[in-house]
């Protein structure tokens, strides 16, 4: 694609991509390319020099057993919180989409929850199950189940996940809505007519073709899980407890910053680069929405 | 039977299992929120002796003015200009310079544009949390620590919003630029007079999905203000909770999250219409 009419000069339009390029160049090619030297590096202990080490981070991290436990970690909670927003997002989209009145009214009381940022989403959820004053731990206490997300792993994994997951229903749900709204009703009508009942219709036709949507928000989800939930993270768990919730991005930031331990970051840094392009990669090889070049 | 079950209408007992089933969702929902705000209006006592009320209490002034006039390390009103200014300052940056970017792309042939192109385009394989050591450095050694424009510029590239722009200059008819062009009017006159006042619904719709980012944004400013007069909202609330053993001070931390939400969320209420198109489009 490409215009047929344009304008003569060729400084007025550099000068025009400058500012986008300049901040490019500066804030994201320049430290993309220091993360690359600084992963061939380890710094000696005085931080004086730097000993040039190959690929020597990148095969401690991979023979690394915290490191391989923070990719299974990753992988269970990026996995986990996609099902989760997904399934109940589609769930409360076709309870919507059936109505005739007032789905406009559900969507508005739906959509705001967008508007939460994670980080503020965790400290919500972590408040209503704070092992001392949690409304949630009370009840449950009054059960007979003694909730303490700061000991138990699987406890501490369940409550991020459900709290990432709490505030992407609404993206995933306005997605499906219009995926929904999108398929002909002359179709449904004609299943229905052939004596289909709703859930014969919903799995035969209605998922079917709702399958670009779903394989769009599948991918939008997980790099959402693996790059936009550090603030649920670090303010419910800190990647605890015994690193039962350090995801790749967290450990990142754990190594870098809170250990200093900068070649290592650095070579994680890389390794997370290269999953984002495949991520990013597959978004548009299979999707081709983003962009038509 | 199949009359009865399976027409697309739902009538009588499915349409109320519908709705019911919608309100629960919308229960689930709400309820974090609707906890949060009771929180905030009820004394520490409250809190502290589980369970906590649900129905909310007498003390929404006290708690709200104690937050946002004295906070805990810093007074939430502050924390409140500071995202103010770094949401708007993100949203209008990013903006300004995909407006201008994307012109140049589509309205010239110069050399080097498939190169700036697919420059841009890389940036969306390089999200902050991604570089974040590195992009620290760049910051401390300009000197942007503790500041707006170290919250801002560092976030401020965005290959979403110049694609976008890009794509909505692709549908403008050739025949508007030919005939700026057979008018002598200058490129620039082209762009403002024309091409800008006709992007007003895009720039809007990109504008609520910007500013909610760059409010919500909280690695980052986690990482660069280690002022808490420098803090913004969102990452400032983690800041309130005490190291050890102390116990929180959860009507003002309460009242503290109920206000980071408020504005993002009367940006997308507001402009429901707006924001759903933006989001759509942003994700083509």
């Amino acid at each position: 694609m490409e215009k047929r009419v344009t304008f003569k000069g060729i400084w007025l339009p550099i000068l025009l991509v400058f500012p986008q390029i300049l901040i490019t160049a500066v804030f994201f090619f320049y430290p993309a390319g220091q993360a690359i030297w600084q992963s061939l590096f380890i710094p000696d202990p005085f931080g004086l020099s730097m000993q040039f080490v190959g690929l020597g981070n990148f095969e401690f991290l991979l023979s690394d057993p915290y490191y391989r436990a923070s990719f299974a970690t990753t992988a269970v909670f990026s996995s986990l919180v996609t099902i989760v927003s997904m399934a109940v997002a589609l769930y409360l989209a076709v309870l919507a989409e059936r109505l005739i009145k007032g789905s406009g009214t559900y969507r508005t009381l739906l959509i705001w929850p967008y508007a939460v940022a994670p980080a503020v989403a965790g400290v919500l959820w972590l408040f209503m199950f704070n092992t001392r004053v949690g409304v949630v731990t009370w009840y449950l206490g009054l059960l007979g189940y003694d909730w303490n997300h700061v000991l138990n792993e699987g406890e501490a994994m369940g409550l991020v996940v459900v709290a990432s997951a709490w505030g992407r229903i609404s993206y995933n749900f306005l997605f499906f809505l219009a995926g929904l709204q999108a398929i002909p009703k002359s179709v449904i009508e004609a299943a229905a007519i052939d004596g289909a009942r709703f859930w014969t219709r919903f799995r035969t036709i209605v998922f079917p073709l709702l399958s670009p949507t779903t394989f769009f928000l599948l991918v939008v989800n997980i790099i959402y899980a693996f790059f936009e939930t550090f603030g649920v993270i670090h303010t419910i768990t800190s990647g605890g407890p015994q690193q039962a919730t350090t995801i790749l991005v967290y450990k990142v930031y754990a190594d870098g910053f809170v250990g200093q331990d900068l070649g290592s970051s650095a070579a994680q840094s890389v390794i997370l680069l290269v999953v984002v392009s495949i991520l990013t990669v597959v978004q548009f090889k299979f999707i081709e929405r983003r962009v038509h070049y | 039977m199949a009359q009865h079950n399976g027409m697309v209408e739902k009538r009588g007992a499915g349409l109320w299992l519908t709705h019911l089933g919608l309100i629960i969702g919308v229960a689930f929902i709400f309820f974090p929120i609707w906890l949060a705000f009771v929180a905030s209006t009820v004394e520490q006592q409250d809190i502290v002796r589980p369970p906590m009320p649900l129905l909310p209490g007498d003390q929404f002034f006290e708690n709200y003015s104690r937050a946002l006039t004295s906070g805990v390390n810093a007074p939430v009103a502050r924390m409140l200009v500071n995202s103010g200014v770094m949401a708007l300052g993100i949203a209008l940056g990013k903006i300004v310079i995909s407006l201008l970017s994307a012109f140049a792309i589509v309205y010239f042939r110069f050399p080097l544009r498939k190169v700036f192109f697919w420059l841009i385009f890389l940036t969306l394989m390089l999200p902050v949390e991604v570089r974040i050591v590195p992009t620290y450095e760049v910051a401390a050694n300009f000197g942007m620590l503790n500041s707006y424009s170290g919250l801002i510029f560092p976030l401020i590239a965005s290959a979403t919003a110049t694609f976008l722009f890009r794509q909505f200059f692709m549908t403008v008819p050739d025949e508007l630029a030919e005939a700026a062009r057979v008018d002598g009017a200058r490129p620039m006159r082209f762009f403002l007079d024309i091409l800008l006042p006709m992007s007003r619904t895009n720039i809007a719709a990109l504008f609520v999905i910007l500013f909610i980012y760059g409010w919500n944004q909280y690695l980052w400013p986690l990482l660069i203000t280690t002022d808490p007069e420098m803090n913004t909202i969102v990452m400032g609330i983690k800041q309130m909770f005490p190291s050890g053993d102390d116990i929180a001070d959860w009507p003002v931390i309460m009242a503290t999250s109920i206000l980071a939400m408020v504005p993002p969320i009367i940006v997308v209420i507001g402009m429901q219409r707006l924001f759903i198109r933006g989001l759509v489009e942003s994700e083509k």
